[in-house]
């Protein structure tokens, strides 16, 4: 139910995770070549994290990769899920904009309050939209514009919607993420520290933020699951050490790198992996 | 000449049948009771508007002599009406004047002076006929020795509402005995003389209505209370309909329903009501309410004012209860938009805390669906609804509304008041209003935010509604961010609005220093409640047991069947559009029985056409934009003010005027509202202190003043003074107020005359790369046009030539107005623009070296328009060859600057300004005298650009103007003449010189146009505005001499516009050079005009002494005859200099004057103090209607003193009885509780033979 309350942030029941195409390492979009994608790799590291959302009691429904769609894999950018509200989004990318079609059969199933964009001139990834409990902030990327965030903001009503202009990365949350109710990771380069200010003068609230030295590291997961408390789920110490450590400095919290090295190199991270529903405390 | 026999007779009759009707109630009373102890009188004035009304009501039953309820008005209504017809001049005038004294002039040509002769004259006549009038005035008497010993007004006083208060001074009586007489023995010579000249093409009538109304002093209650049925939609959807004293101010209204409602917390909530544009207003509480609601029924909506953002720290259940009735009607209209989760689950609290714990109760099952709990409801909704009703078992009713609020305060839009706007770029957003800043909005998504202490300044111009950022980590500057509101009253509301909020949120108190605490209380633009902080401490106070209270059902709000209940159809209208605005069901509410409908009507008008006084000087509040309280982030080198910095406004007030604090109530609150400009002007250099100085407390705005002074420099300061005085001066000058009923649809809230623009689509007729260079979307453009066309008309007799030429002045002089917001741009300079559109000045230091910058733009831009007004320029330059004799200018000059002692009004307006101008002009010999001209100049220049900083940078520009102005007369030698005409009592200027008076214009103008612009920011009403300020001026400070020169109202707006026209036209010349022409006219004018000035100083002068101190400003209405006389002589002058081009007219003037008592002239020794002036001009194109409203104080009691001036340009074929009959008839029915003292008729008369060019 209390869908506007922000204790319920961090809690999920559900989660919905796709697999990797062996198109990926050639077709996957990326904004600029970070090298070659293992794609065993990547799917084992994909593997780690379907299995760490099960740890978590995450009921995970695993889609099966299509081919056609190289960035099927990130299902974040597929869907907005908040509260017992599902928007549909129109990626930005149009080679992704069916990737859609599976998730809303998903969502639909789950009785969530679908929605779908029905405008042509919108775009919204779902990459673009953060999250933090209180309010929503939707990044405006090469991958959304202006009508896509407005037709998110009518949809999740109860939330203050507020457009970031984002430049030079791909999402919004490539460079930022929610470690909590009140926390907000940033990196500490200059695109990710002028997204902060902006997020800072776009805010009712008071947030902490937790900064850390590789901008993509700020990208997480948090989750507030019954009888754990705090989890997060971070970079691994292997990819980004120093900013592990920062993470480290979270109190009370239960910490879980997961390693995503290969993603990374066509821009995803580990919010992109996955969409996370809530269903037990939706009414 | 029998007819006027007659007429004389008709009126002597009626003035008996008038005095005596009235005056009966009031006889009981001895009439030797003119000892009476003060209480009395106080009552009596007091109660004598409330009677004079009550009289009106009653008076149809009543019956005997006057066909019409209402006594003054009325009474030459009906029967006036008929007469008005017919066609002889005097007569039918004479009918409409039933008790006056009528005073006839008339006058061929009139010199200069005869006008200094003529004021003597009247009082000879009254002495003589002293006696006569005896037996008539037995009634007034008895009437009389009730009233309080008023001075000049109510002298003034119509002797024919006798429910009235007449003046009861014993001294009084036998002047106004005398003055009757000779009333009488006018009015037969009158009627004489008016019929001679009909051959007249053009007449020119002038009407003078000088009302005087006493108001409620503060002790005292009146007897008789007239009530006005209201209605107040409270949250439950019921109405409470109640009686409340028509003169109640707000707060009465909103105690008695908080009361009903027994609510204690009640800072949190406010009434609205709909104006005439259906948008929803707050009532001010300490403001009239019949000064803001102005239709009938007065039906107000009961609502949460402010949302409080954790409503768990409300002490009491009951306000949490309202506040839930409210979320509820805000969710159901989709005011506060919410998911369909957040839907139900509010949904089901409010079905916890109405029906208490869930039941398998089929009927109740069926009564859910006439709850509303969306504004799209669904049986899905529904369903879900009560699948968590079942949830909420065991929760009380205040529990479930605790939950209800905990919920709904998360929501996005809680507490957001939305607003429509558009940005710069022309798109539509919305602009939300919440307790921690200023929300912007594209549809739904927010797409800026700004937290009050990112605001330094919220202002409002025009439409454009301003806030100017406090500059982040990174940027140095402030920036300013305008929107473009759908309408001035949009803007308007918006800045109150944000004042409002930010007051209550952001402030641990409304700024208020001890002193000024009363005033702050009268302010309409300081939200003058509790804040949060400060309701939260006194609500701990409560003691009480939690009041019963009784849960009504929101199936109140509910669509139900039998047909929808109170709220619910504007709830729907609501959805339907999809708009924000709050539901007001709007119930037509029946006059009362009291009150016979046609009473109502009249009323209504009256309210219409009544607009607020003060509010004309607040449209500055460009200037007296907050200041707002550094936020913690941001950089503050500025202030360290923790959280009240902003409204250092209020303190300056009452430091300057100790009066305010006395007693009147009334007086104070108007006092304030006049005297709120002079704050924001003082407030200009507390502003600038702020930035420099970090303050730790509030400081009083004049003590800010001071320091800006020694930190920044004394110049500056002063600068800042003589504005202040400028203001001063401009408010002494009476104001006008009311305006002709026909006008309300263009009159705005705040009584100003709101011309619609022209479509932005036709900016499409003009080649594209014009499109940003000419205003012709300008909101200004049609009014300018309108009056440049009337004048050239006036002026030319040419429909063709005044249609051609007045467009591209009209243009032009639009072109000159600051630009805002959407509109366009012009190219040149960025800067100019933006100071345009900052109201307050920030850096001092800024101005000083801008200034050069500035002025260079300024001319470049200048010159454009003079290559195109090159003619314009010779012609003026001509016309400065006439005049010379630089001995009169120095002699001028010298009066005003180094006189032993000068009126600190002209010390510090000389002063400051040559100081600051030194800097700029070299010519070092001349500074006295250049300062002088200089200031004024920059002010009037101001005017035009409201900001104060520019004063300096503007006034090479500014001088140029002065110069050119000259030139104009010429062009409009006709519209002169006829301004002249118009020209009101006590203004004596002489116009012997078209150039002459011009000048003496521009410099009064110059005086008090600055800071009036700088108040009002509204460029539109600014041409008019100004006129009015300069009349004042000169009636209230003939002492200085140059400028004082007087200028009348008409006159004024003619200068006016030619001022604007001629700055954009000429600007060739180099600022020294005009400097010395300026002086060159300024000497003739001084010649011309001192002799006839003299009289008038004198009777002022005395006001000026004993004021001084006080910065009040004591107002003395000059004698209504003399100014009449002066203009006729002035206009044939005119003419003949003016130009070959231009016809000259040869006219014939005829004044007329009719006087209810004697005028004051200069006897009045009493000081009274001028709480508020105001004046309202509307126009068509063959009238001009100026109306001035003066409030002053004397001896406790205030009066309100209208004075109407029309103008009626014309042929023969307009009935100009029938139109001055009109609008005598008009200003009583407007307000009825005035009585008319004195009626002036000048016509002028165009000679056929004399023929034009």
């Amino acid at each position: 139910m209390a869908a506007i309350t922000s204790s319920s942030f961090g809690h999920y029941s559900h989660a919905i995770v796709r697999g990797i195409p062996a198109s990926l390492p050639a077709a996957a979009l990326r904004i600029e070549n970070q090298g070659e994608v293992n794609l065993e790799n990547a799917r084992r590291e994909h593997a780690v994290y379907v299995e760490t959302l099960k740890k978590l009691g995450l009921h995970v429904h695993e889609l099966a990769a299509d081919e056609q769609f190289p960035d099927c894999v990130f299902v974040e950018d597929a869907a907005v899920v908040v509260g017992g509200t599902a928007l549909i989004t129109r990626p930005g990318a149009p080679s992704r904009r069916k990737e859609v079609e599976v998730v809303k059969s998903v969502l639909e199933d789950l009785h969530l309050n679908v929605v779908e964009m029905q405008d042509e001139s919108a775009t919204l990834d779902g990459g673009d939209v953060l999250f933090t409990g209180k309010e929503i902030f939707v990044g405006m990327s090469k991958r959304t514009n202006q009508r896509g965030a407005e037709i998110l903001a009518d949809t999740f009503k109860d939330y203050a919607v507020s457009k970031i202009p984002v430049t030079d990365r791909l999402h919004l949350k490539t460079i930022c993420g929610a470690a909590g109710p009140n926390v907000i990771v940033i990196g500490t380069g200059e695109a990710p520290q002028k997204v902060l200010k902006t997020m800072q003068q776009m805010s009712d609230y008071r947030y902490e933020k937790l900064t850390v030295p590789d901008d993509v590291a700020a990208n997480c997961i948090y989750f507030n699951i019954p009888g754990k408390g705090n989890v997060l789920i971070h970079c691994a110490q292997e990819e980004f050490p120093e900013s592990a450590k920062v993470f480290q400095k979270l109190k009370d919290y239960t910490l879980i790198p997961v390693p995503n090295s290969e993603l990374a190199k066509v821009d995803g991270g580990l919010t992109c992996l996955s969409i996370l529903i809530n269903k037990s405390t939706e009414i | 000449m029998t007819t006027e026999g007659d007429t004389g007779v008709e009126v002597q009759k009626e003035t008996e049948k008038s005095d005596e009707q009235p005056a009966s109630p009031s006889h009981q009373q001895s009439p030797q009771s003119t000892s009476s102890s003060l209480e009395n009188r106080e009552e009596r004035a007091d109660s004598s508007g409330d009677q004079h009304q009550d009289t009106e009501a009653q008076s149809p039953p009543q019956g005997g002599g006057s066909p019409a309820g209402t006594p003054p008005s009325s009474k030459s209504s009906p029967s006036s009406d008929k007469k008005e017809r017919n066609p002889s001049g005097g007569k039918g005038i004479s009918r409409f004047l039933p008790s006056w004294r009528k005073k006839q002039r008339s006058q061929s040509q009139t010199s200069e002076e005869d006008a200094g002769k003529e004021e003597p004259a009247p009082v000879k006549e009254e002495e003589t006929t002293a006696d006569k009038d005896q037996n008539v005035k037995l009634e007034e008497e008895v009437v009389k020795s009730e009233e309080p010993k008023e001075e000049v007004d109510k002298q003034e006083k119509h002797s024919v509402s006798g429910s009235e208060a007449q003046p009861a001074r014993e001294d009084g009586k036998e002047e106004k005995s005398d003055e009757k007489a000779t009333d009488i023995k006018e009015d037969k010579v009158d009627s004489d003389e008016k019929i001679e000249p009909e051959e007249a093409k053009r007449e020119t009538k002038e009407v003078q209505t000088v009302h005087t109304r006493m108001e409620k002093s503060p002790k005292k209650t009146p007897k008789k209370v007239k009530t006005v049925p209201c209605r107040v939609v409270l949250l439950d959807g019921t109405e409470y309909p109640c009686e409340i004293e028509k003169r109640s101010k707000g707060q009465v209204l909103f105690d008695k329903v908080c009361a009903h409602l027994n609510l204690l917390e009640k800072d949190y909530f406010g009434l609205t009501y709909r104006d005439s544009t259906d948008q929803k207003n707050w009532l001010d509480l300490i403001k009239d309410i019949k000064k803001q609601i102005r239709n009938y029924p007065w039906q107000f909506a009961f609502n949460v004012k402010f949302y409080p953002p954790d409503p768990s720290q409300l002490t009491e259940d009951i306000t949490r209860y309202l506040l839930c009735l409210q979320l509820r009607q805000d969710i159901a209209s989709g005011r506060l938009p919410c998911s369909f989760v957040t839907h139900a689950l509010l949904g089901s609290y409010t079905l916890q805390a109405e029906l208490g714990d869930y039941s398998a109760d089929d009927q109740r099952l069926e009564s859910i669906s006439e709850f509303q709990f969306a504004p799209n409801q669904t049986k899905e909704l529904e369903d879900k609804i009560m699948e968590l009703h079942k949830t909420h078992r065991g929760l009380t009713p205040a529990m479930a509304d605790s939950q209800f609020l905990e919920n709904a305060k998360k929501l996005s839009m809680y507490g957001v008041d939305l607003h429509h706007a558009k940005d710069s770029e022309a798109v539509d957003i919305m602009l939300g209003v919440c307790a921690n800043g200023l929300l912007i909005y594209k549809d739904r998504l927010r797409i800026n935010r700004f937290a009050w202490p990112k605001i330094l300044k919220i202002s409002y111009k025009r439409s454009n509604f301003y806030i100017k950022i406090r500059p982040g980590e990174t940027e140095h500057f402030e920036s300013t961010i305008g929107f473009k509101l759908p309408s001035h009253r949009a803007a308007k509301r918006l800045w109150k609005v944000c004042v409002e909020h930010h007051t209550f949120f952001r402030l641990l108190s409304p700024e208020q220093p001890p002193k000024a605490k009363f005033l702050t209380l009268g302010s309409k633009f300081r939200y003058s409640g509790r804040t949060q902080a400060q309701t939260r401490q006194a609500s701990t106070l409560i003691d009480r047991p939690a009041p019963y209270f009784e849960r009504t059902s929101s199936k109140r709000i509910s669509r139900s069947l039998d047909g929808p209940p109170e709220l619910s159809a504007a709830d729907e209208d609501l959805i339907r559009d999809s708009t924000f605005d709050q539901p007001v069901s709007v119930n037509e509410v029946k006059p009362s029985a009291s009150e016979p409908v046609l009473r109502d009507e009249k009323r209504s008008e009256e309210l219409l056409s009544q607009p607020p006084e003060l509010e004309l000087h607040k449209e500055t509040k460009s200037l007296p934009i907050y200041q707002l309280s550094p936020s913690l982030t941001a950089l503050n080198h500025t202030l360290n003010l923790p959280t009240i910095p902003e409204m250092d406004t209020l303190s300056d007030i009452s430091d300057e005027d100790p009066f305010l604090h006395g007693d009147l109530e009334q007086t104070a609150l108007q006092h304030w509202e006049f005297s709120t400009d002079e704050h924001h002007i003082n407030n200009m250099p507390g502003v600038l202190n702020m930035s420099v100085i970090p303050l730790t407390s509030f400081v009083p705005a004049v003590s800010l003043t001071k320091q800006s002074a020694s930190t920044v420099g004394a110049s500056q300061s002063t600068v800042v003074q003589s504005i202040k005085e400028i203001k001063l001066t401009f408010s002494l000058s009476g104001f006008f107020r009311c305006f002709p009923s026909k006008f309300p649809s263009v009159l705005d809230e705040d009584g100003y005359i709101s011309f619609p623009s022209l479509p932005e689509e036709w900016l499409a007729f003009l080649p594209p790369h014009l499109q940003h260079h000419i205003p012709i979307t300008s909101p200004s453009l049609i009014p300018s046009f309108l009056l440049i066309f009337v004048l050239l008309l006036s002026a030319s007799q040419s429909v063709p030539f005044s249609l051609v030429m007045s467009f591209p002045l009209a243009l032009s002089l639009c072109y000159l107005e600051p630009k805002s917001g959407s509109l366009s741009i012009i190219c040149d300079s960025d800067r100019k623009d933006k100071a345009q559109e900052e109201e307050v000045l920030e850096e001092q230091g800024d101005v000083v070296t801008a200034a050069a910058a500035e002025s260079n733009t300024a001319e470049t831009k200048e010159e454009e328009h003079s290559r195109q007004e090159k003619d314009f320029d010779k012609i003026q330059e001509d016309a400065l060859k006439h005049q010379a004799s630089i001995s009169e200018l120095k002699r001028s000059f010298m009066e005003s600057t180094p006189a032993p002692r000068p009126n600190e009004w002209e010390k510090r307006l000389n002063q400051p300004l040559s100081q600051q101008t030194h800097g700029n002009i070299a010519d070092q010999a001349e500074e006295t005298t250049t300062g002088s001209a200089d200031n004024i100049v920059k002010i009037s220049d101001e005017n035009q650009k409201p900001e104060v900083k520019k004063k300096a940078e503007d006034l090479p520009l500014e001088t140029v103007v002065n110069v050119e102005t000259e030139g104009m007369p010429k062009l409009i030698p006709g519209g002169e003449k006829e301004v002249k005409q118009l020209a009101p009592q006590g203004e004596v200027c002489g116009r012997k010189d078209s150039t002459s008076s011009s000048d003496s214009s521009n410099e009064s103008e110059g005086e008090e146009g600055g800071e009036y612009h700088t108040q009002t920011k509204l460029a539109e009403n600014t041409i008019k505005e100004e006129e009015e300020n300069e009349d004042m001026t000169q009636n209230e400070e003939p002492g200085k001499s140059p400028r004082t020169d007087t200028i009348q109202g008409t006159r004024a707006i003619l200068v006016n516009s030619e001022n604007v026209l001629n700055k954009e036209l000429v600007f060739q010349n180099e600022v020294q050079e005009k400097m010395e022409d300026l002086m060159d006219k300024q000497v003739k004018k001084t010649e011309q005009h001192q002799k006839e000035e003299h009289p008038q100083v004198n009777g002022v002068m005395l006001h000026h002494e004993t004021d001084d101190s006080i910065h009040i400003i004591q107002y003395t209405e000059p004698p209504v005859v003399k100014t009449e006389m002066v203009t006729i002589s002035d206009a044939s002058q005119k003419n003949e200099i003016a130009t070959k081009e231009v016809p000259i007219l040869h006219t014939e003037t005829k004044t007329i004057t009719y006087e209810a008592a004697e005028t004051d002239g200069g006897g009045d020794n009493e000081p009274a103090m001028l709480l508020s002036a105001q004046t309202i001009t509307s126009e068509s194109i063959s009238t001009t209607t100026t109306t001035h409203i003066t409030k002053t104080v004397k001896g406790g009691i205030s009066e309100t003193r209208i004075e109407k001036r029309i103008v009626i340009t014309g042929d023969a074929d307009i009935d100009h009885d029938e139109a001055l009959a009109q609008a005598i008839k008009e200003a009583k029915e407007q307000h009825p509780d005035m009585s008319v003292t004195r009626v002036v008729v000048h016509k002028e008369t165009e000679l056929t033979e004399e023929g034009e060019d």
